[in-house]
Protein backbone atom coordinates (compact mmCIF):
# COMPACT_ATOMS: atom_id res chain seq x y z
CA UNK A 1 0.00 0.00 0.00
CA UNK A 2 1.25 3.77 -0.58
CA UNK A 3 1.35 6.44 1.51
CA UNK A 4 0.37 10.03 -0.21
CA UNK A 5 1.11 12.76 1.82
CA UNK A 6 -1.48 14.22 3.04
CA UNK A 7 -2.96 17.01 1.25
CA UNK A 8 -1.95 15.92 -2.38
CA UNK A 9 -4.30 13.48 -2.35
CA UNK A 10 -4.06 10.64 -5.34
CA UNK A 11 -6.10 11.17 -8.44
CA UNK A 12 -9.54 9.68 -7.95
CA UNK A 13 -9.68 9.89 -4.12
CA UNK A 14 -11.81 12.78 -2.84
CA UNK A 15 -9.63 15.85 -1.63
CA UNK A 16 -8.60 15.05 2.46
CA UNK A 17 -10.88 17.18 4.32
CA UNK A 18 -9.89 20.39 5.44
CA UNK A 19 -7.21 20.86 9.02
CA UNK A 20 -9.17 24.22 9.32
CA UNK A 21 -12.93 24.82 8.81
CA UNK A 22 -14.51 27.88 9.86
CA UNK A 23 -18.10 29.20 9.42
CA UNK A 24 -19.60 32.51 10.25
CA UNK A 25 -17.14 33.42 12.98
CA UNK A 26 -17.58 36.03 15.50
CA UNK A 27 -15.91 37.02 18.68
CA UNK A 28 -17.07 40.23 20.08
CA UNK A 29 -15.20 41.64 23.31
CA UNK A 30 -16.97 44.16 25.62
CA UNK A 31 -18.75 45.60 23.22
CA UNK A 32 -15.74 45.55 20.57
CA UNK A 33 -16.39 43.06 17.63
CA UNK A 34 -12.98 41.39 17.38
CA UNK A 35 -14.27 38.75 14.37
CA UNK A 36 -16.96 40.03 11.92
CA UNK A 37 -18.04 36.64 10.06
CA UNK A 38 -15.55 34.85 8.95
CA UNK A 39 -15.51 31.79 6.54
CA UNK A 40 -13.08 29.38 5.51
CA UNK A 41 -10.60 26.34 5.19
CA UNK A 42 -7.46 25.62 5.90
CA UNK A 43 -5.84 22.87 3.92
CA UNK A 44 -3.87 20.00 5.38
CA UNK A 45 -0.07 19.54 5.12
CA UNK A 46 0.24 22.99 3.96
CA UNK A 47 1.58 26.32 5.18
CA UNK A 48 -0.98 28.94 5.30
CA UNK A 49 -0.08 32.62 6.12
CA UNK A 50 -2.53 34.94 8.46
CA UNK A 51 -1.76 38.24 7.42
CA UNK A 52 -2.78 41.79 8.45
CA UNK A 53 -2.20 44.91 10.31
CA UNK A 54 -1.59 44.87 13.98
CA UNK A 55 -5.44 44.97 15.65
CA UNK A 56 -6.87 42.83 12.33
CA UNK A 57 -7.62 40.14 14.46
CA UNK A 58 -5.09 37.45 13.85
CA UNK A 59 -4.75 36.43 17.61
CA UNK A 60 -7.86 36.40 18.44
CA UNK A 61 -8.75 33.84 15.11
CA UNK A 62 -5.79 31.84 16.21
CA UNK A 63 -7.23 31.39 19.86
CA UNK A 64 -10.54 30.48 18.33
CA UNK A 65 -8.96 27.79 16.50
CA UNK A 66 -6.34 26.62 19.39
CA UNK A 67 -10.22 26.60 21.39
CA UNK A 68 -9.30 28.85 23.75
CA UNK A 69 -11.75 31.94 22.89
CA UNK A 70 -14.96 31.57 23.73
CA UNK A 71 -17.03 32.22 20.53
CA UNK A 72 -19.74 35.15 20.12
CA UNK A 73 -20.95 32.97 17.03
CA UNK A 74 -20.57 30.74 14.59
CA UNK A 75 -18.65 27.48 14.26
CA UNK A 76 -14.78 26.20 13.96
CA UNK A 77 -13.88 22.51 13.69
CA UNK A 78 -10.04 21.50 13.71
CA UNK A 79 -8.99 18.13 12.10
CA UNK A 80 -12.54 17.26 11.78
CA UNK A 81 -13.50 18.07 15.72
CA UNK A 82 -15.43 21.62 17.26
CA UNK A 83 -12.09 23.46 18.49
CA UNK A 84 -11.64 23.22 21.82
CA UNK A 85 -12.35 19.07 22.06
CA UNK A 86 -9.89 17.42 24.80
CA UNK A 87 -8.89 14.87 22.68
CA UNK A 88 -7.36 17.64 19.87
CA UNK A 89 -4.83 18.86 22.85
CA UNK A 90 -2.57 16.13 21.84
CA UNK A 91 -2.90 17.50 18.14
CA UNK A 92 -2.70 21.09 18.30
CA UNK A 93 0.09 23.14 19.23
CA UNK A 94 0.03 26.90 19.96
CA UNK A 95 3.46 29.09 20.29
CA UNK A 96 1.66 32.52 21.70
CA UNK A 97 3.29 35.57 20.27
CA UNK A 98 5.07 36.33 23.68
CA UNK A 99 7.05 33.50 24.26
CA UNK A 100 5.28 31.74 27.12
CA UNK A 101 8.28 29.90 29.01
CA UNK A 102 9.73 29.53 32.33
CA UNK A 103 12.33 31.98 32.55
CA UNK A 104 13.89 30.29 35.69
CA UNK A 105 14.13 27.45 33.85
CA UNK A 106 16.80 26.11 31.91
CA UNK A 107 15.75 25.08 28.16
CA UNK A 108 15.89 21.68 28.43
CA UNK A 109 13.87 21.78 31.25
CA UNK A 110 11.28 24.01 29.80
CA UNK A 111 11.25 21.57 26.42
CA UNK A 112 11.16 18.44 28.86
CA UNK A 113 8.20 19.61 31.13
CA UNK A 114 5.60 20.66 28.03
CA UNK A 115 7.07 17.09 26.55
CA UNK A 116 6.05 15.34 29.52
CA UNK A 117 2.76 16.11 28.75
CA UNK A 118 2.50 14.16 25.61
CA UNK A 119 4.59 11.79 27.31
CA UNK A 120 7.42 11.90 24.63
CA UNK A 121 10.87 10.61 25.23
CA UNK A 122 14.44 12.39 25.89
CA UNK A 123 15.38 12.48 22.34
CA UNK A 124 12.28 13.85 21.19
CA UNK A 125 13.49 16.95 23.48
CA UNK A 126 17.16 17.02 22.32
CA UNK A 127 15.05 16.89 19.03
CA UNK A 128 13.31 19.52 19.43
CA UNK A 129 15.99 21.56 21.08
CA UNK A 130 18.11 21.02 18.25
CA UNK A 131 15.19 21.95 15.84
CA UNK A 132 15.40 25.39 16.73
CA UNK A 133 19.16 25.43 16.98
CA UNK A 134 19.69 25.83 20.64
CA UNK A 135 21.25 22.59 21.48
CA UNK A 136 24.79 24.68 22.84
CA UNK A 137 22.58 26.61 24.93
CA UNK A 138 20.11 23.51 26.55
CA UNK A 139 21.37 23.78 29.81
CA UNK A 140 21.11 27.83 30.28
CA UNK A 141 18.63 29.54 32.05
CA UNK A 142 15.92 31.11 29.63
CA UNK A 143 16.13 34.13 31.44
CA UNK A 144 19.66 34.61 30.62
CA UNK A 145 19.46 33.95 26.46
CA UNK A 146 18.60 36.75 23.50
CA UNK A 147 15.02 37.71 23.07
CA UNK A 148 15.10 35.83 19.81
CA UNK A 149 16.74 32.44 21.51
CA UNK A 150 13.91 33.12 23.69
CA UNK A 151 11.31 33.10 21.18
CA UNK A 152 13.15 29.78 19.91
CA UNK A 153 12.54 27.86 23.24
CA UNK A 154 8.78 29.12 22.78
CA UNK A 155 8.61 27.40 19.33
CA UNK A 156 10.69 24.08 20.47
CA UNK A 157 7.89 23.66 23.46
CA UNK A 158 5.64 23.43 20.78
CA UNK A 159 7.12 20.95 18.17
CA UNK A 160 8.29 18.36 20.81
CA UNK A 161 4.52 16.90 20.76
CA UNK A 162 5.14 16.68 17.18
CA UNK A 163 1.26 18.58 16.49
CA UNK A 164 -0.35 17.72 13.59
CA UNK A 165 -1.48 21.16 13.58
CA UNK A 166 0.81 23.94 14.63
CA UNK A 167 -0.28 27.73 14.80
CA UNK A 168 2.61 30.27 14.97
CA UNK A 169 1.67 33.41 16.33
CA UNK A 170 4.72 35.80 14.63
CA UNK A 171 7.16 33.36 15.02
CA UNK A 172 10.03 35.40 13.41
CA UNK A 173 9.77 38.72 14.66
CA UNK A 174 13.18 39.98 16.21
CA UNK A 175 14.94 37.25 14.22
CA UNK A 176 17.80 37.43 12.24
CA UNK A 177 17.00 37.40 8.47
CA UNK A 178 19.48 33.88 8.47
CA UNK A 179 17.79 32.74 11.51
CA UNK A 180 14.32 33.31 9.58
CA UNK A 181 15.25 31.76 6.58
CA UNK A 182 16.03 28.50 8.27
CA UNK A 183 12.86 28.60 10.23
CA UNK A 184 10.79 28.96 7.48
CA UNK A 185 12.89 26.15 5.66
CA UNK A 186 11.84 24.15 8.92
CA UNK A 187 8.38 24.89 8.07
CA UNK A 188 8.25 24.11 5.10
CA UNK A 189 9.80 20.86 6.14
CA UNK A 190 7.47 19.99 8.81
CA UNK A 191 4.34 20.97 5.87
CA UNK A 192 5.95 18.42 3.61
CA UNK A 193 5.58 15.34 6.20
CA UNK A 194 2.32 16.81 6.41
CA UNK A 195 1.82 18.98 9.05
CA UNK A 196 -0.42 21.74 8.40
CA UNK A 197 0.73 25.04 9.63
CA UNK A 198 -0.78 28.25 10.65
CA UNK A 199 1.76 31.42 10.70
CA UNK A 200 0.79 34.68 11.36
CA UNK A 201 3.12 37.84 10.18
CA UNK A 202 2.64 41.61 9.41
CA UNK A 203 5.54 41.31 7.78
CA UNK A 204 4.72 40.69 3.94
CA UNK A 205 7.78 39.50 2.00
CA UNK A 206 7.04 36.67 4.71
CA UNK A 207 3.78 35.52 2.27
CA UNK A 208 6.12 34.39 -0.30
CA UNK A 209 6.88 31.51 1.98
CA UNK A 210 3.26 30.07 2.32
CA UNK A 211 1.07 28.64 -0.18
CA UNK A 212 -2.38 30.27 0.92
CA UNK A 213 -2.78 33.42 2.73
CA UNK A 214 -5.97 34.78 4.92
CA UNK A 215 -5.50 38.61 4.61
CA UNK A 216 -7.29 39.88 7.56
CA UNK A 217 -8.57 43.48 8.12
CA UNK A 218 -10.52 44.96 10.94
CA UNK A 219 -11.99 41.38 12.14
CA UNK A 220 -13.08 40.63 8.20
CA UNK A 221 -11.59 38.26 5.54
CA UNK A 222 -10.25 40.36 2.99
CA UNK A 223 -9.35 37.48 0.41
CA UNK A 224 -7.95 33.93 1.04
CA UNK A 225 -5.72 33.58 -2.23
CA UNK A 226 -2.36 32.26 -2.83
CA UNK A 227 0.78 34.76 -2.95
CA UNK A 228 0.69 34.62 -6.77
CA UNK A 229 -3.16 35.61 -6.70
CA UNK A 230 -2.48 38.11 -4.13
CA UNK A 231 0.49 39.49 -6.87
CA UNK A 232 -1.73 39.21 -9.84
CA UNK A 233 -4.91 41.12 -7.69
CA UNK A 234 -2.24 43.75 -6.00
CA UNK A 235 -1.14 44.66 -9.41
CA UNK A 236 2.13 44.37 -7.55
CA UNK A 237 5.36 41.92 -7.44
CA UNK A 238 5.39 43.69 -4.27
CA UNK A 239 3.59 41.39 -1.79
CA UNK A 240 3.27 44.97 0.55
CA UNK A 241 1.95 46.87 -2.44
CA UNK A 242 -0.47 44.50 -3.63
CA UNK A 243 -1.96 44.23 0.32
CA UNK A 244 -2.33 47.84 0.23
CA UNK A 245 -3.85 48.05 -3.16
CA UNK A 246 -6.06 45.11 -2.15
CA UNK A 247 -6.85 47.19 1.00
CA UNK A 248 -7.62 50.41 -0.56
CA UNK A 249 -9.59 48.70 -3.47
CA UNK A 250 -11.76 47.07 -0.66
CA UNK A 251 -12.09 50.44 1.50
CA UNK A 252 -13.22 51.60 -1.83
CA UNK A 253 -16.06 49.26 -2.61
CA UNK A 254 -17.42 49.04 1.17
CA UNK A 255 -17.14 53.09 1.44
CA UNK A 256 -19.29 53.24 -2.07
CA UNK A 257 -21.67 51.25 -0.63
CA UNK A 258 -22.33 52.54 2.50
CA UNK A 259 -22.48 55.65 0.14
CA UNK A 260 -25.50 54.16 -1.88
CA UNK A 261 -26.69 52.68 1.38
CA UNK A 262 -27.23 55.88 2.69
CA UNK A 263 -28.73 57.46 -0.48
CA UNK A 264 -31.28 54.63 -0.37
CA UNK A 265 -32.70 55.53 3.56
CA UNK A 266 -32.30 59.31 2.41
CA UNK B 1 -5.23 12.55 36.91
CA UNK B 2 -2.51 11.43 35.29
CA UNK B 3 0.66 11.02 37.75
CA UNK B 4 3.01 11.32 35.16
CA UNK B 5 2.04 14.72 34.63
CA UNK B 6 1.44 15.44 38.10
CA UNK B 7 5.15 14.32 38.98
CA UNK B 8 6.15 16.48 36.25
CA UNK B 9 4.64 19.37 37.70
CA UNK B 10 6.33 18.86 40.77
CA UNK B 11 9.57 18.48 39.35
CA UNK B 12 9.12 21.33 37.39
CA UNK B 13 8.53 23.69 40.29
CA UNK B 14 11.29 22.05 42.29
CA UNK B 15 13.45 22.70 39.77
CA UNK B 16 12.49 26.46 39.52
CA UNK B 17 12.65 26.92 43.25
CA UNK B 18 16.26 25.35 43.46
CA UNK B 19 17.33 27.73 40.75
CA UNK B 20 16.39 30.67 43.18
CA UNK B 21 18.80 30.00 46.04
CA UNK B 22 18.03 33.06 48.45
CA UNK B 23 14.34 31.55 48.47
CA UNK B 24 15.24 28.31 48.96
CA UNK B 25 17.67 29.92 52.19
CA UNK B 26 14.28 32.10 53.59
CA UNK B 27 12.49 29.15 53.69
CA UNK B 28 14.96 27.31 55.07
CA UNK B 29 16.32 29.20 57.82
CA UNK B 30 13.52 32.19 58.60
CA UNK B 31 11.45 30.19 60.27
CA UNK B 32 14.26 28.34 62.90
CA UNK B 33 15.30 32.35 63.24
CA UNK B 34 12.27 33.55 64.23
CA UNK B 35 11.59 30.64 66.49
CA UNK B 36 15.08 30.97 68.06
CA UNK B 37 13.78 35.24 68.53
CA UNK B 38 10.70 33.56 69.97
CA UNK B 39 12.64 32.15 72.61
CA UNK B 40 15.15 34.90 74.10
CA UNK B 41 12.02 36.94 74.05
CA UNK B 42 10.75 34.80 76.84
CA UNK B 43 14.13 33.97 78.32
CA UNK B 44 13.59 36.11 81.61
CA UNK B 45 10.04 35.15 82.65
CA UNK B 46 9.63 34.04 86.31
CA UNK B 47 7.51 30.78 86.63
CA UNK B 48 6.35 28.66 89.77
CA UNK B 49 8.00 25.76 90.12
CA UNK B 50 6.30 23.27 87.68
CA UNK B 51 4.30 25.51 85.59
CA UNK B 52 4.73 24.95 81.37
CA UNK B 53 7.59 27.61 80.01
CA UNK B 54 5.14 30.07 77.44
CA UNK B 55 7.90 29.27 75.03
CA UNK B 56 6.34 25.46 74.89
CA UNK B 57 3.20 27.00 74.36
CA UNK B 58 4.16 29.79 71.84
CA UNK B 59 7.02 28.10 70.06
CA UNK B 60 5.01 24.97 69.13
CA UNK B 61 2.46 27.09 67.64
CA UNK B 62 4.71 28.56 65.62
CA UNK B 63 5.90 25.53 64.24
CA UNK B 64 2.65 25.03 62.75
CA UNK B 65 1.84 28.54 61.78
CA UNK B 66 5.43 29.43 59.87
CA UNK B 67 4.87 27.00 57.23
CA UNK B 68 1.73 28.41 56.56
CA UNK B 69 2.26 31.79 56.39
CA UNK B 70 5.71 31.22 54.03
CA UNK B 71 3.68 28.48 51.70
CA UNK B 72 0.80 31.16 51.55
CA UNK B 73 3.17 33.61 50.38
CA UNK B 74 5.43 31.20 47.95
CA UNK B 75 2.62 29.89 46.22
CA UNK B 76 0.77 32.73 45.87
CA UNK B 77 3.09 34.58 43.97
CA UNK B 78 4.21 31.30 41.35
CA UNK B 79 0.94 30.68 40.63
CA UNK B 80 0.30 34.49 39.87
CA UNK B 81 3.76 34.98 37.65
CA UNK B 82 2.39 31.13 36.18
CA UNK B 83 -0.99 33.24 35.18
CA UNK B 84 0.08 36.51 33.71
CA UNK B 85 3.38 34.92 32.14
CA UNK B 86 0.90 33.08 29.67
CA UNK B 87 2.18 29.66 31.00
CA UNK B 88 -0.36 28.33 32.44
CA UNK B 89 -2.63 29.53 29.37
CA UNK B 90 -0.06 27.30 27.08
CA UNK B 91 -0.44 24.63 29.91
CA UNK B 92 -4.11 24.23 29.74
CA UNK B 93 -3.50 24.12 25.86
CA UNK B 94 -2.20 20.83 26.37
CA UNK B 95 -3.46 17.61 27.80
CA UNK B 96 -2.71 18.31 31.44
CA UNK B 97 -5.61 18.09 33.39
CA UNK B 98 -6.12 20.70 35.99
CA UNK B 99 -5.66 18.52 39.16
CA UNK B 100 -2.47 17.64 37.51
CA UNK B 101 -1.22 21.29 37.94
CA UNK B 102 -2.59 21.78 41.34
CA UNK B 103 -1.48 18.75 43.11
CA UNK B 104 1.74 18.56 41.51
CA UNK B 105 2.24 22.46 42.91
CA UNK B 106 0.39 21.38 46.43
CA UNK B 107 3.13 18.23 46.21
CA UNK B 108 6.05 20.41 45.39
CA UNK B 109 5.59 22.68 48.32
CA UNK B 110 4.30 19.93 50.58
CA UNK B 111 8.29 19.09 50.02
CA UNK B 112 9.70 21.89 50.81
CA UNK B 113 7.09 22.36 53.85
CA UNK B 114 8.25 19.11 55.23
CA UNK B 115 12.01 20.30 54.74
CA UNK B 116 11.18 23.57 56.66
CA UNK B 117 9.46 22.16 59.71
CA UNK B 118 12.18 19.20 59.78
CA UNK B 119 14.44 21.94 60.74
CA UNK B 120 12.49 24.33 62.55
CA UNK B 121 11.30 21.61 65.06
CA UNK B 122 14.84 20.23 65.29
CA UNK B 123 15.87 23.71 66.53
CA UNK B 124 12.75 23.48 69.24
CA UNK B 125 13.58 19.77 70.08
CA UNK B 126 17.38 20.18 70.54
CA UNK B 127 18.32 23.70 71.02
CA UNK B 128 15.69 25.12 73.38
CA UNK B 129 14.17 21.89 74.81
CA UNK B 130 11.00 22.15 73.41
CA UNK B 131 8.53 20.53 76.58
CA UNK B 132 5.48 18.70 75.47
CA UNK B 133 4.70 15.23 75.86
CA UNK B 134 3.56 13.74 72.32
CA UNK B 135 6.00 13.15 69.87
CA UNK B 136 7.88 15.50 67.32
CA UNK B 137 6.53 13.16 64.17
CA UNK B 138 3.21 14.39 64.62
CA UNK B 139 4.24 18.01 65.45
CA UNK B 140 5.58 18.02 61.87
CA UNK B 141 3.10 16.04 60.08
CA UNK B 142 0.54 18.98 61.62
CA UNK B 143 3.23 21.55 59.91
CA UNK B 144 2.68 20.08 56.72
CA UNK B 145 -0.93 20.14 56.46
CA UNK B 146 -0.39 23.14 57.16
CA UNK B 147 2.10 24.33 54.71
CA UNK B 148 -0.20 22.22 52.27
CA UNK B 149 -3.47 24.70 53.45
CA UNK B 150 -1.39 27.66 52.52
CA UNK B 151 -0.27 26.66 49.74
CA UNK B 152 -4.24 25.24 48.46
CA UNK B 153 -5.30 29.35 49.46
CA UNK B 154 -2.23 30.63 47.65
CA UNK B 155 -3.48 29.03 44.47
CA UNK B 156 -7.24 30.16 45.07
CA UNK B 157 -6.19 33.70 46.29
CA UNK B 158 -3.70 34.12 43.26
CA UNK B 159 -6.54 34.01 40.68
CA UNK B 160 -8.09 37.43 42.31
CA UNK B 161 -5.14 39.47 41.97
CA UNK B 162 -3.64 40.60 38.94
CA UNK B 163 -0.03 41.90 40.21
CA UNK B 164 1.93 40.70 42.61
CA UNK B 165 1.54 43.38 44.26
CA UNK B 166 -2.35 42.95 45.34
CA UNK B 167 -1.43 39.32 45.98
CA UNK B 168 0.49 40.13 48.84
CA UNK B 169 -2.22 41.99 50.01
CA UNK B 170 -4.20 39.07 50.45
CA UNK B 171 -2.02 38.15 53.60
CA UNK B 172 -3.88 40.77 55.77
CA UNK B 173 -7.15 39.11 54.67
CA UNK B 174 -6.88 35.47 54.65
CA UNK B 175 -3.33 35.37 56.82
CA UNK B 176 -3.56 37.34 59.65
CA UNK B 177 -6.82 36.62 61.09
CA UNK B 178 -6.29 33.38 61.12
CA UNK B 179 -3.26 33.64 63.39
CA UNK B 180 -4.71 36.35 65.67
CA UNK B 181 -8.16 34.12 66.36
CA UNK B 182 -6.59 30.63 66.28
CA UNK B 183 -5.99 30.47 69.94
CA UNK B 184 -2.27 31.86 70.04
CA UNK B 185 -2.96 35.14 71.85
CA UNK B 186 -6.19 34.49 73.68
CA UNK B 187 -7.39 31.00 74.44
CA UNK B 188 -10.74 30.67 72.32
CA UNK B 189 -12.82 29.83 74.94
CA UNK B 190 -12.76 33.14 76.21
CA UNK B 191 -13.59 35.21 73.10
CA UNK B 192 -16.57 36.67 72.84
CA UNK B 193 -19.25 34.66 70.84
CA UNK B 194 -18.61 36.22 67.49
CA UNK B 195 -15.01 35.66 67.51
CA UNK B 196 -15.20 32.64 68.84
CA UNK B 197 -17.77 31.62 66.78
CA UNK B 198 -15.56 32.79 63.74
CA UNK B 199 -12.72 30.98 65.31
CA UNK B 200 -14.82 28.12 65.06
CA UNK B 201 -14.68 27.66 61.19
CA UNK B 202 -11.04 28.92 60.55
CA UNK B 203 -8.88 26.50 59.11
CA UNK B 204 -5.77 27.49 61.43
CA UNK B 205 -8.13 26.78 64.56
CA UNK B 206 -8.52 22.76 63.96
CA UNK B 207 -4.23 22.72 63.76
CA UNK B 208 -3.57 24.85 66.92
CA UNK B 209 -5.91 22.41 68.67
CA UNK B 210 -4.09 19.57 67.19
CA UNK B 211 -0.54 20.86 68.63
CA UNK B 212 -2.82 21.07 72.36
CA UNK B 213 -3.43 17.86 71.88
CA UNK B 214 0.03 16.85 70.82
CA UNK B 215 1.49 18.48 73.72
CA UNK B 216 -0.83 17.66 76.66
CA UNK B 217 -0.74 13.43 75.68
CA UNK B 218 2.09 11.37 74.88
CA UNK B 219 -0.13 9.04 72.58
CA UNK B 220 -2.35 10.11 69.78
CA UNK B 221 -5.37 10.96 70.43
CA UNK B 222 -8.55 10.49 68.68
CA UNK B 223 -9.40 13.87 68.81
CA UNK B 224 -5.65 15.02 66.72
CA UNK B 225 -6.56 13.09 64.08
CA UNK B 226 -10.01 14.25 64.31
CA UNK B 227 -8.55 17.94 63.78
CA UNK B 228 -5.98 16.53 61.18
CA UNK B 229 -9.14 15.06 58.88
CA UNK B 230 -10.97 18.33 59.19
CA UNK B 231 -8.03 19.95 58.24
CA UNK B 232 -7.14 18.03 54.88
CA UNK B 233 -10.85 18.01 53.61
CA UNK B 234 -10.51 21.84 54.24
CA UNK B 235 -6.99 21.54 52.24
CA UNK B 236 -9.59 19.52 49.47
CA UNK B 237 -12.16 21.35 49.57
CA UNK B 238 -10.01 24.90 48.71
CA UNK B 239 -8.37 22.96 46.10
CA UNK B 240 -11.42 22.36 44.19
CA UNK B 241 -12.49 25.68 44.96
CA UNK B 242 -8.86 26.83 42.94
CA UNK B 243 -9.65 24.80 39.77
CA UNK B 244 -12.52 26.47 39.03
CA UNK B 245 -10.46 29.30 38.75
CA UNK B 246 -8.61 27.67 36.08
CA UNK B 247 -9.97 28.12 32.63
CA UNK B 248 -9.32 26.10 29.65
CA UNK B 249 -11.07 28.97 27.42
CA UNK B 250 -11.90 32.86 28.10
CA UNK B 251 -13.00 35.95 26.29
Amino acid sequence: MSHSPAGNPAPGMSPAPPAVKAVGLHVTRGHKKILRGLDFAMEPGRITGLLGPSGSGKTTLMRCIVGVQRLTDGTIEVLGRPAGTPSLRHDVGYVTQAPSVYTDLSVEANVRYFGAMHGVSAADTAEAIAAVGLEALARQKTADLSGGEFSRVSLACALVSHPKLLILDEPTVGLDPVLRAELWERFAAMAESGTTLLVSSHVMEEASHCSSLLLLRDGLLLAQLSPAELSERGHSNDLEKAFLHIIQETSATSNRRSANESQVAS
Amino acid sequence: MNPRMMFATTRRVLEQLRHDHRSVALIMVVPALLLTGVYYLFENETLPPGFPRTFDRVGLMMLAIFPFVVMFLVTSITMLRERTSGTLERLLTTPIHKADLLFGYALAFSIMAALQSLVATAVAYWIFNLDIKGGPGYVVMIAVINAVLGVALGLLCSAFARTEFQAVQFMPVVVIPQILLCGLFVARDHMNGLLEGISNVLPLTFSVDALQQIAGNAEATQAMWQDAGIMAAIVVGVLVLASFTLRRRTS
